[in-house]
């Protein structure tokens, strides 16, 4: 049985492909983005997370764990990192929820039951399940047996991705999802190197291999002030989707900090500059230079009327 | 918005509600002179006539759509025959803060001289008080169930298409046909006495309109501009033929219904108002026609809707008094416009004026009248979504019905098809067939209450008294199988008490303050000879309205969870209950955080409630009422959620004592986690097909729906909850701080509406309770 290590099961997605959606979030990341959302999701552990201020100092957490890992100081608990075995008994003694396993392993099976609650929903709509992260194809088996699971259930599956994946995985990822909600951040190597830490080598040519697939892909481009807002990117980014086949859509993200209180939690630092705003006339001229090129370009939560 | 329907539209929600002693003064005065002289149907329809002929008329300027229920605009009258406000009840009245209604002080003395002394124990309230056996009094004390009659009138209904095709002429002709027909049986007195006073009551209307009519001949005579002396001929014009006559132009059409439904709402206090219904399928004739020749634009008519919303919004609902006032505290009477739907052959009934409608609503935006959609399968997608971008502007309005399933409630309830169709949802959320039925609501029942006193073997804690039967000390039950039969038991036990009650409240009504005037306008009154309140509609039926459904749920599965399969003790559980939680906060939110809860898909809390919802439908569905008819079950809450948490002790699912219990189907406040589709799903787990209405009660913020991908998303949620048989919904687009900043500084967020229950108020008129719990009921689309 395959299983995998998800971080979240998000019902009523709405942002991550047509209709109504649920998105599983599965744990895991070989990119370092300093703008990322997701922050808890790019150790490829669970990880316990523990908020002080709402521990009663009960101690029930104290009883349960099996490892004799949690001791009380000072009326709050504390987690011995070392001795946890990230069992998950305390989250479930604790009365007020002040413990939380972040990553809960999951098979194919029970996830399948879990996404089919919605079906009415997908049905409805036009909606189905997303596969995000993390970068999903860090689990490549779990997410290949998830995706021909859907496909046997009838529901319609996109998958949200870096690109970042050895060709052969991402082919067949590609091979087996309805739609490919495919990130695009910077094309400039050396920045993107810089920036997230890996190369872009191989996901570009992931995105060209997608082309030569036919299958369904939506480009999205987290529009980052000061790091890929340049003119000089988006042309760079408008040369490679000309030549795309089957792209059904490109988004460009307005960028929102609401991420940022997240990082401390996870030990991580905020590195971007403390009060970045996205700047919509600056979408909008980004937005017309694509529009020139005669691609699909849409900007993220757009108004109606 | 012209000059013309801004300012009616500012004197309407600017102009203070006030009391108006005119009615209350003239029906003593005709009551001392008449009463015992004529039958109790000739003595109604003769009072109600000496209204029509002699109560204050108002035509206000620039008025398209005439007349008043009160004096002027705003200004209520009292119905001292079915309740008689005492000084005390005047001055709180005036005194209070929320939902004040103005007196003088003359006037509070020319009450108590010329009003008060020949009311008091002859009033209908105080004549059902005396009927009303001990073991209800204390029942209806303690809080467990409410009852509506006690001092409003059985109405809530919904007219149909008829007087869009007959005047009241036609329906005279309909009633001189019955008299003939009568025979000589014993019966044919009350029947002959009952036919004459509806005739009688349709010449009141008739004068009624025919003073309106010299009234604006008139005020034409002394006008100086000469196009609103045109106007006002023509409006004398129309008063002379509707409602004699059946209407012949959009404009006759608007002043018509309005004539009625003034009547309706001068010759009792009904619940819910008058209600149109569905007035684009009933404007639509004369809409196209008069389009097609030229004779009215589409400007013209949107005009003359504008006005006559207005109109509903000049009649506040009648004040209550005591426990009544709490359970539902707002100008608002209920007027629950209906669009869309389907027709009687089975086709789409969303037509162009269902869109016109919505855009008048939107641009009207007052208190009242409110309006819903009725959607079904056929109705097209662009009529929901025209409907959601009216909704997300926060005025609480429009809400969403799922007509193919009203259809069905009704056909289970034995309708016929095509009567079924004619039908909507009025009031709240109530299922009825319009022009057709007399489906009162009776009361609310306070289910988590029913808990409270199984949890004390039959004893109220707070009023001390033994109102149920034993059914056994909970730390003597061996599983929670035996606690949930002991909760059936107890449940049943005040069912029993409840039904009782109404049925002699039933009885007093229909001898004693028949409804002549509405029986003209509810198929088959005429026919059978038989009174609205005597069961004289073709279907007659009542309704009990379950409350806090999502409230016991969780306080069963926590009981469930921690007392009969966790560590908890029955008697470590009722003691923190008897503490209200204080220094037991640990066992509190384990209840609270530790157990399955119901609106999060979850089928261990589900189940709970589809138990509890068995039981109440059980004890309830196919009873028989006095009319002729049958109970039928609702699941609905106006405000008496607030009422009924506040007769409530600190419950097992966590909630301290007094605080609101769970309002319609919706979750515990908060207990939700898992997003829309969740609730939905949950709430879908209920079989709304067995009921007559329920109500869903849902926060978004206001980003989403501004996106046009989220109006796509929130329309097909919709459409998925009513795939699954799902009955109503309702959405407040607002968002928590928002409300909060409205809380801090009312003064600067007056005209913000927010959806209460099937109704949505001015949000700084609600209580602080009412207030909070609106904050807390968990907003959606914030990821």
């Amino acid at each position: 049985m395959t299983r995998g290590l998800i971080f979240d099961l998000k019902r009523f997605s709405v942002h991550d492909g047509p209709g109504i959606r649920s998105t599983v979030f599965l744990k895991g990341c070989p990119f370092q983005c300093p703008w990322c959302h997701n922050p808890e999701s790019r150790s490829a552990k669970a990880q316990l997370l523990f908020r002080e201020e709402l521990c009663l100092g009960c101690a029930k957490c104290v009883e349960a764990c099996p490892e004799e890992a949690i001791v009380m100081v000072d009326g709050k608990s504390q987690t011995d990192e070392q001795g946890c075995r990230l069992r998950g008994e305390c989250v479930e003694a604790c009365p007020v929820g002040a413990r939380e396993l972040l990553g809960r392993q999951v098979s194919v099976e029970g996830l399948l039951v879990e996404l089919q609650r919605d079906r009415v929903f997908y049905e409805e709509s036009g909606g189905g399940v997303t596969f995000s992260g993390g970068e999903p194809l860090a689990q490549a088996d779990f997410l290949i047996a998830a995706l021909e699971a859907c496909d046997d259930a009838g529901l319609h599956r996109a998958v949200d991705t870096t690109g970042h994946a050895d060709s052969q995985v991402f082919r067949a990822m590609a091979e087996r999802a309805d739609l490919v909600l495919f990130d695009l951040k910077i094309m400039d190597p050396d920045r993107h190197r810089e920036l997230t830490g890996t190369d872009n080598a191989l996901l570009l040519s992931n995105l060209k291999l997608l082309g030569e697939i036919g299958c369904a892909v939506e480009v999205r481009v987290p529009v980052i002030p000061g790091v890929n807002d340049d003119e000089a990117n988006i042309k760079a980014t408008a040369e490679i989707l000309v030549d795309l086949k089957n792209l059904v859509g490109l988004t460009l993200l307005p960028f929102h900090s609401g991420a940022r209180d997240k990082y401390p939690r996870f030990g991580l630092n905020w590195t971007l500059s403390e009060n970045l705003q996205a700047n919509g006339e600056k979408l909008e001229a980004l937005a017309s230079i694509l529009r020139k090129a005669n691609l699909p370009v849409s900007i993220g939560g757009e108004k109606d009327e | 918005m012209n000059e013309r329907v801004t300012e009616l539209r500012r004197e309407s929600r600017e102009t203070p509600v006030s009391l108006s002693m005119e009615r209350a003064v003239l029906i003593t005065e005709y009551y001392r002179e008449n009463e015992g002289k004529l039958s109790t149907p000739m003595l109604r329809a003769s009072t109600f006539a000496h209204l029509c002929e002699r109560k204050t008329l108002h035509l206000g300027k620039g008025e398209l759509i005439v007349g008043e229920r009160g004096p002027a605009p705003r200004a209520v009258p009292t119905f001292p025959e079915l309740t008689c406000h005492s000084e005390e009840d005047l001055r709180i009245l005036r005194d209070r803060e929320k939902i004040p209604y103005a007196v003088s002080e003359e006037d509070i003395h020319l009450h108590l001289r010329e009003v008060l002394p020949y009311w008091q124990g002859r009033s209908l309230r105080d004549q059902i008080f005396k009927e009303l056996p001990l073991n209800w009094k204390d029942t209806f004390a303690a809080g467990v169930f409410t009852e509506f009659m006690e001092q409003r009138a059985p109405g809530h209904t919904t007219l149909d298409g008829k007087p869009y095709e007959k005047g009241l002429l036609d329906f005279k002709a309909e009633i001189a046909a019955a008299l003939d027909i009568l025979d000589r049986d014993p019966d044919d007195e009350a029947r002959s006495e009952q036919l004459r006073a509806m005739d009688l009551a349709c010449d009141g209307v008739i004068r009624f309109a025919e003073r309106h009519a010299d009234l604006a001949d008139e005020l034409a005579e002394l006008e100086e501009d000469p196009a609103r002396r045109e106007e006002l001929r023509s409006i004398a014009h129309i008063c002379r033929h509707v409602p004699a006559h059946a209407p012949r132009t959009f404009h006759e059409a608007l002043q018509m219904y309005w004539f009625l439904h003034l009547g309706t709402v001068t010759e009792l206090n009904g619940w819910d108002s008058m209600n149109p219904g569905h007035l684009d399928r009933h404007l639509l004739p004369f809409y196209e026609r008069e389009l097609a020749a030229g004779k009215l634009t589409k400007e013209d008519a949107r005009e003359l809707l504008q006005c006559f919303l207005i109109k509903f919004n000049n009649q506040p609902a009648p004040p209550k008094v005591g426990v009544t006032a709490a359970e539902s505290g707002t100008y608002n009477d209920f007027t629950n416009i209906n669009l869309g739907g389907i027709l009687r052959d089975g086709s789409d009934g969303v037509n162009e004026l269902s869109f016109l409608i919505l855009e008048v609503f939107d641009e009207i935006h007052l208190l009242q009248p409110q309006c819903n959609i009725q959607l079904s399968r056929k109705s097209p997608d662009s009529f929901l979504k025209a409907a959601l971008r009216v909704l997300r502007k926060g005025y609480g309005y429009p809400s969403m019905f799922n007509v193919d399933g009203v259809v069905a409630q009704m056909l289970r309830c034995g309708k016929t098809l095509a009567d079924a169709r004619d039908g909507g949802s009025s009031g709240c959320v109530e299922t009825g067939a319009f022009g057709k039925e007399a489906y009162i609501l009776t009361g609310y029942f306070n289910t988590p209450k029913i808990l409270e006193i199984t949890l004390h073997n039959g004893f109220d804690p707070r009023t001390q008294k033994q109102l149920g039967p034993k059914t056994g000390d909970p730390r003597e039950f061996a599983n929670y199988e035996d606690l949930f039969a002991a909760f059936q038991t107890q449940l049943r036990h005040f069912m029993d008490i409840k039904l009782p009650g109404n049925a002699i409240i039933e009885a007093i009504y229909a001898e004693k303050m028949p409804a002549v005037f509405l029986s003209v306008l509810i198929d088959d009154c005429i026919e059978k000879g038989l009174d609205y309140n005597a069961g004289g509609a073709r279907y007659n039926t009542s309704f009990v309205q379950g409350v806090g459904i999502g409230s016991i749920t969780d306080s069963l599965s926590a009981l469930k969870t921690h007392v009969f399969e966790g560590a908890l003790s029955m008697d470590e559980l009722l003691a923190a209950l008897n503490v209200n939680f204080e220094d037991r906060e640990e066992i509190r939110r384990t209840l609270s955080e530790r157990s399955p809860r119901y609106g999060n898909d979850d089928d261990a809390a589900d189940a709970i409630m589809r138990d509890v919802f068995d039981t109440l439908f059980d004890a309830v569905d196919g009873r028989p009422n006095l009319r002729g008819g049958r109970y039928h079950l609702d699941m609905l809450p106006t405000t008496c959620h607030i009422y009924f948490g506040s007769v409530l002790g600190a419950t097992p699912e966590g909630r301290h004592a007094g605080l609101p219990v769970s309002e319609g189907i919706s979750p515990v406040q908060g207990a939700d986690r898992k997003g829309p589709t969740a609730v939905l799903k949950s709430a879908a787990k209920m079989d709304h097909l067995r009921t007559c209405g329920t109500l869903l009660n849902m926060k978004f913020l206001p980003g989403l729906l501004s996106e046009k991908a989220g109006i796509e998303k929130v329309a097909m949620l919709l459409r998925g909850y009513f795939r699954l048989d799902g009955h109503h919904i309702q959405l407040n687009v607002v968002d928590a701080q928002t409300l909060r900043a409205a809380q801090a500084k009312p003064e600067e967020h007056r005209d913000l509406i927010v959806r209460v229950a099937g109704y949505s108020d001015y949000f700084c008129d609600l209580s602080r309770e009412l207030q909070d719990e609106i904050i807390l009921r968990r907003a959606h689309g914030d990821a």
